[in-house]
């Protein structure tokens, strides 16, 4: 079959709608997440210096702002980690399943 | 700031992080040093590897598709190295290790800044750029626009970003050859401007992907060992590692802290945004995701690429308290005459080069040195390659021949394109050797973010969008982010020399302003767009979506 069959079996198909609606959703509900943590991060360092420069306890030396902003590190890595996943089993079998039916 | 020319003096030509600090920074001109031979053999064997890599590519680079994009077929875990090799700039490795050393804090708010990219590239790019994409970028927007205007504006928007980061590059690999091998500036731009000739003349996407990887796996190496030895010497533990780096550093509790460097909060965002979005908007970055077979490899890629880039950021970190910690109680083989207050010798970028002879001795620090040279010669490869491939698939085959144009042909034009590139990029580095160009690759950025990211965002993700709108609010991001640069105070003051407090935009990054008057526009011009191609446009949207979507007729970038 012709690809442009193909995609035109796939546009009449709710199917699809939904599954766009549903991965766009997603993406953009983990973009919103990831644009809270690092401008979040950001206003706290052009706000509020002093809450980032207070110690972690009592007499120790590392500062607040240390591990939290490592914790971006890592949150960024993975919050990416955890699309990727998801993308590449569950969207990605929800998609060939869409395509397999237009391809019949 | 403390001696903003110490910590920033030398390569931070290199140091987009520089462009925030610039306001208050003097580039300093890097001081010659002893000619390194252990560095010098180190990277000559670098580029000995590369080259036999690039006789091994250059057999299997014979149509235009192997020359952009290797054929499709490199693994998502490759190009992942790929991308963070494209990503670990000199800049990233030696500017903020140099920040750390300098102010603590601070150098980890802007590695923060350079990561919190690439999980937007995940989210809402990655996948559809492979699935609508060929061999540029352009190809996504334009699947439903019309090829001459969209093109245009599209290998513009690519050429700008590469001309500045290209110039940043180059300059920055003048003054780094200096202090790192000890040879002459123009010694440096040249011997660039040949090696990255040859690895993409002749290897194309393959060879520059592979030099790439390699570069990565020794950085990340590299970086590994000197962080691992700073732990090492503190029992492994962060919290004495810091009351060390405290005692001793002149700032004293003062590097546990947010410093000067963000104080009004619409420069934190203005900066933040073209950070975040700038990165989805580089063409050389862009460029890699169609190197890969899949949208599922496209996605691997990236999450590879964050991987490594975020866990080479918090090694940065480290090194640069491990070189508080070990080059100020040694101020006389460190510093300039032996005293801490003149800086380190070489300038404060230098601090993870010295580092490395603390921790690994001459051998090492050799290695290092190599390795943040080499950096420089894979990332402006792959711009050059970026570059090259707007001018011949873009301008050359789809605008001026619509298209009517066989691999051979297109792949000449590549390969003259690529060799007026590399002259031109010798060339700038030539005239801008005296220049404060610690700008350029933030310049590059907001270029990025305000005129590449929202064309490639709303055509792809906008079913109004048409040609007119997006050509249209593309070109505003473009010229208003460059106009509006200029006229902020680390171009206006420092750059151009003008009095202190003269700067028109008071800000230190457009984004905020250039990237919304963009969207503003496509949106509106789109909406107002009431033409009978604009109909043909909005009536093309549902098969993008499918095939952006399922990537079905999508290209296999196996050939044509």
């Amino acid at each position: 079959m012709k690809d442009e069959d193909i995609v035109e079996r796939i546009q009449k198909n709710p199917k699809f709608m939904q599954f766009v609606t549903m991965r766009n959703n997603y993406s953009i509900v983990l973009s919103i997440l990831m644009m809270i943590v690092y401008f979040g991060y950001i206003l706290l360092v052009a706000f509020n210096k002093q809450f980032l420069a207070t110690k972690i306890s009592a007499g120790a030396v590392t500062s607040i702002g240390i591990p939290l902003g490592v914790g971006v590190l890592v949150f960024t890595i993975v919050i990416t980690a955890i699309y990727v996943r998801r993308a590449n089993s569950e969207f990605d079998a929800a998609k060939d399943e869409i395509v397999k039916e237009a391809s019949k | 700031m403390i001696k903003a020319k110490h910590i920033l003096g030398g390569a931070t030509a290199l140091l987009a992080a520089g462009a925030v600090l610039a306001a208050g920074a003097d580039l300093g001109q890097a001081q010659k040093q002893a000619t390194n031979w252990t560095a010098i053999v180190m990277f000559g064997i670098f580029v000995g590897i590369t080259l036999w890599i690039t006789k091994w590519a250059a057999a299997k680079t014979k149509t235009a598709a192997d020359f952009y994009t290797a054929g499709g077929g490199i693994t998502g875990f490759q190009n992942g190295l790929a991308i963070a090799g494209d990503y670990m700039s000199a800049a990233s490795f030696l500017g903020i290790s140099g920040l750390v050393f300098g102010s603590g804090f601070d150098g980890l708010i802007f590695s923060i800044g350079w990561l919190v990219g690439w999980p937007v590239i995940t989210f809402l790019m990655a996948e559809r750029l492979r699935n609508l994409g060929k061999f540029t970028f352009a190809d996504v927007a334009g699947y439903r626009f019309d090829a001459g205007p969209i093109r245009t504006f599209a290998a513009c928007g690519s050429l700008v970003v590469v001309a500045f980061y290209l110039i940043a590059q180059m300059v920055g690999a003048g003054q780094l050859i200096k202090l790192l091998f000890g040879l002459d500036y123009i010694v440096a731009v040249c011997m660039v401007g040949a090696i990255m000739m040859i690895y993409v003349l002749f290897g194309g996407m393959t060879a520059t992907t592979w030099v790439q990887i390699i570069k990565a796996c020794m950085l990340l190496t590299g970086a590994t060992f000197m962080a691992l030895a700073v732990l090492f010497q503190f029992g492994f533990s962060p919290e004495a590692l810091f009351s060390k780096a405290v005692e001793v550093h002149s700032k004293k509790d003062g590097i546990m802290g947010p410093g000067g460097l963000i104080n009004d909060p619409v420069s934190a965002i203005s900066v933040g945004m073209a950070l975040m979005f700038g990165t989805a908007g580089l063409p050389h970055i862009l460029m890699r995701f169609f190197t890969v077979p899949s949208a599922k490899e496209a996605r691997k890629s990236v999450g590879w690429a964050t991987t490594w880039i975020g866990y080479f950021y918090i090694l940065t970190f480290i090194i640069g308290f491990g070189a508080i910690t070990n080059l100020i109680p040694n101020p006389a083989d460190y510093f300039v005459n032996g005293d801490v207050t003149k800086g380190l010798n070489g300038g404060g970028n230098m601090a993870a080069v010295h580092l490395a002879k603390a921790v690994g001795g001459d051998l090492f620090m050799g290695f290092i040195s190599a390795v943040a040279f080499a950096t420089i010669l894979a990332v402006v490869a792959g711009l050059t390659l970026s570059g090259a491939s707007a001018v011949s698939h873009d301008l050359y085959a789809s605008v001026w021949r619509h298209g009517n144009v066989d691999s051979a042909t297109e792949l000449r034009v590549s390969k003259i394109t690529t060799v007026c590139l590399g002259i031109f990029a010798v060339l700038l580095g030539i005239v801008f050797e005296k220049e404060n160009v610690a700008f350029m690759v933030m310049l590059a950025f907001a270029v990025a973010c305000s005129a590449n990211f929202p064309v490639l965002f709303m055509s792809v993700l906008w079913k109004d969008c048409t040609t007119k709108g997006a050509v249209a609010g593309g070109t505003v991001g473009l010229i208003s982010s460059v106009a509006l640069t200029i006229m902020s105070p680390a171009v206006w003051e420092v750059s151009l020399g003008h009095a202190k407090g003269s700067a028109m935009f008071p800000y230190a990054s457009p984004a905020i302003f250039s990237m919304t008057a963009a969207f503003a526009v496509i949106y509106l011009v789109s909406k107002m767009d009431s033409s009978a191609q604009a109909a043909k446009e909005r009536a093309l949207f549902p098969a993008q979506l499918v095939r952006s979507e399922t990537g079905v007729g999508s290209s296999s970038a196996s050939g044509h």
